[in-house]
């Protein structure tokens, strides 16, 4: 690596451009978004909630722990076989709460429409989102609309907020991980990203692809209760297992260790991600988790998961290590390590 | 997944590697010349399996890399028309040009539109006749016949508002001068697999016998690559320079003639810059003059504007297989996927790119 090399003149770097404009990538849940928590939102911000960086901000009420959390829905388009951007909305926010160990208790719902949107599919949207937050056993308490002019939204937006509260002696941090964790996923990934994509661009095959969008506070309530030595929770959605995995190494200051022979993903996704050069581990999923645990609860942690029915493919893919902190490596199926990198922005699909 | 987990299988990996470390006496170099290659030999570490005799650098067969500064200023410069819409593989749209890239052009307000394959440009052309969209066509011989269709599609469907910026590249011309530098030190060549089994291998045999270099068409699975690199080696040492092919079950020695035809009915081929290599002749391909009329270059009068490459970056020297990305002393540090000096830290078939992804570590402990 170090050889010394010949002839090459070296002269100064060029100045890079500055990013001036908001791109696509900034939303993609990769390192362009992190940037822009890190170089816009926390200065702006800070304080000790918004620094754990979670997907939930917990904050303490006269002795009761309040978890926190707000997503928007943008999702195109907004039927897909498995889900819809109604119960989407209601999923992702419970499961935000979830991670942080809540009991997920009410939501807020607002809607920003499109001028021209059809009442029709308002409706069945409405009562997705109304039969999602019924069977998560959670109320939406308030709401807004706004309606904005044709061609300044892509039918209809959503935004969720919720709230939830952390039962006592539940304290979960993606800056827990500490070396020697074992490092469990609850089922396949990319089931959603892979749905969605192939409604989008009209792909077919041979088996139908569904989003896996589920409400995960229940299993986790059981993997709580089974196993209280959970260290951090996250649920890989946008920028897939990957960007999940790569937040935990920086915040806790660990390396991530994954094992790929026993990292589950359905023949389904596997065959979609061959054919349109995508790699599983950065496809996005809606239902479900990766969690940190203490070694000596790594298998008690594992069957409460697989207990449950979105968790009976649950695997432990992985351990905590001391070494290349920061960084999370994959042992291949070859045996030989790679890294597994937080995608700059959105993953292309190659050329040939 | 049955045709592929067989090509992934450590067992046989591990197999091939021991029969190479057995039939090995020498130091030798091999290149791959397909990014796809490149791409899976680093992502499986296969180089972690070779004994240290074999060295892999790794060739000019990324074709966004290899697009010239000056074509992406082009589309970069089309798709701030107001009435274009540029259409092309997402991939491209990360490579900087010489002041900006085409997913900030976008973030300007450029139609741009990402797209799997031609056919989907040429559906919007169909869609919006009012716009003028514009395919932004590279590649190596494997995307050309699929855009030489297109081209005869549109032209059947007269949509003339559809147009090609096209700048295919071919790979035979750029083995020949990697082989003429002076510099050269590869001893033997991995023939790409999908060019192979559109054009076959019979450009390949020339160069075999003029260079007095072994190559073998391999395909882009770990087993295949590793197999690939076993023929080459057992060839190198009993000193033979032949053509042999591994990918058998894609590619025979003629190739695809159906799409070959394809490329020569719409298609000539020219001189093409390659980026960070030069002016490599003979080595491109270009529209037909009967099909002027869905060339972009000819309906836009482009206009050729000299651009310097970022000096810092050694793009010639990777691309040429003559230093490994790690080697670059702005590698990880001031160049990365997110603020790329040069092509190959862009594409995911660039070698720069794949060394980051998947090799990082290695450097900055090194480091």
């Amino acid at each position: 690596m170090s050889k010394r090399t010949d002839t090459i003149e070296l002269s100064c770097p060029v100045p890079l451009p500055a990013r001036e404009k908001i791109l696509l990538g900034h939303g993609s849940g990769g390192r362009l978004t992190a940037e822009l928590i890190r170089d816009i939102f926390l200065p702006a911000f800070r304080n000790p909630a918004l620094e754990r960086l979670d997907d939930q901000a917990i904050v303490n009420i006269s002795g009761l722990r309040l978890a926190v959390t707000t997503d928007s829905f943008v999702v195109n388009p907004l039927f897909f076989p498995g889900g819809d951007i109604g119960s989407l909305a209601v999923h992702g926010t419970v499961n935000d709460l979830a991670m942080g160990g809540a009991q997920p208790l009410y939501l807020s719902a607002a809607f920003i429409l499109e001028e021209g949107l059809s009442m029709e599919t308002l409706r069945r949207v409405v009562d997705s989102l109304r039969r999602a937050a019924a069977d998560a056993g959670i109320e939406v308490v308030t709401g807004d609309t706004k309606v904005v002019e044709k061609g300044k939204g892509d039918g209809l937006f959503i935004n969720t907020t919720g709230i939830g509260v952390v039962p006592h002696g539940v304290s979960l941090s993606s800056d827990q991980a500490r070396p020697d964790d074992a490092i469990l996923l609850s089922g396949p990934l990319g089931d959603h990203g892979i749905a969605i994509l192939a409604q989008r661009e009209g792909l077919e095959f041979e088996s139908e692809i569904r989003s896996d969008s589920a409400p995960l506070h229940r299993m986790v309530a059981a993997l709580l209760a089974e196993a209280p030595a959970v260290r951090c929770m996250r649920d890989p959605t946008r920028g897939g297992l990957s960007s999940a995995l790569n937040e935990i190494a920086a915040q806790s200051g660990v390396g991530l260790e994954l094992d790929e022979c026993v990292i589950p993903v359905s023949e389904a996704v596997k065959s979609a991600c061959e054919l349109l050069g995508l790699d599983p581990h950065y496809v996005a999923n809606e239902g479900k988790l990766v969690a940190i645990v203490a070694p000596e609860a790594a298998e008690k942690a594992l069957a409460a998961l697989r207990s449950h029915p979105l968790g009976q493919e649950a695997q432990i893919i992985g351990r905590v290590t001391a070494s290349h902190k920061g960084l999370v490596v994959l042992r291949t199926v070859l045996g030989t390590t790679r890294i597994v990198d937080m995608l700059s922005g959105d993953q292309l699909p190659r050329i040939c | 997944m049955k045709y592929i987990d067989e090509y992934r299988d450590p067992q046989v990996a591990r197999g091939i590697a021991a029969q190479i470390a057995r039939c090995v006496t020498q130091s030798w170099v091999l290149m791959e010349i397909c990014g796809g290659q490149t791409h899976t030999l680093v992502r499986y570490g296969i180089d972690e399996l070779l004994p240290p005799q074999i060295r892999l650098v790794h060739g000019p067969g990324c074709p966004v890399c290899v697009t010239p500064l000056e074509t992406i200023d082009k589309a970069i410069a089309l798709a701030g028309h107001s009435d274009v819409t540029l259409v092309s593989y997402g991939d491209m749209l990360r490579v900087p040009g010489s002041r900006t890239d085409l997913f900030h052009a976008k973030a300007d307000g450029a139609d741009v539109r990402v797209v799997y394959s031609p056919l989907a440009a040429l559906r919007i052309a169909a869609r919006q006749p009012e716009r003028k969209v514009v395919f932004f066509a590279i590649g190596f011989e494997t995307t050309a016949p699929a855009h030489a269709l297109t081209v005869q599609q549109a032209a059947r469907e007269r949509l003339l508002n559809f147009s090609l910026l096209a700048s295919h590249v071919l790979v035979p011309p750029a083995i020949r001068v990697l082989l003429e530098s002076p510099r050269n030190r590869v001893q033997g060549f991995i023939a790409p697999g999908h060019v192979c089994t559109v054009m076959g291998w019979r450009e390949y045999e020339v160069l075999a016998k003029d260079f007095r270099v072994p190559m073998v068409v391999g395909g882009f699975e770990p087993a295949d690559l590793l197999e690939a690199i076993r023929m080459l080696v057992v060839q190198l040492e009993e000193g033979r320079a032949e053509v042999e092919n591994q990918y058998v079950r894609s590619v025979d020695r003629f190739g695809n003639l159906t799409a070959q035809r394809a490329m020569q009915e719409v298609f000539e081929v020219c001189d093409r810059k390659w980026r960070g290599i030069g002016l490599i002749p003979q080595s491109g391909l270009r529209l037909r003059r009967e099909f002027a009329a869905f060339d972009a270059e000819n309906i836009f009068a482009l206009e050729d504007v000299a651009v310097q490459e970022p000096p810092e970056c050694i793009s010639a020297e990777v691309l040429q297989g003559l230093k490994a990305p790690t080697e670059c002393p702005a590698f990880a540090t001031r160049c990365t996927p997110e603020k790329p000096l040069g092509a190959p830290m862009v594409s995911s078939e660039g070698a720069c790119a794949a060394y980051y992804l998947y090799r990082r570590h290695d450097v900055l402990c090194a480091k």
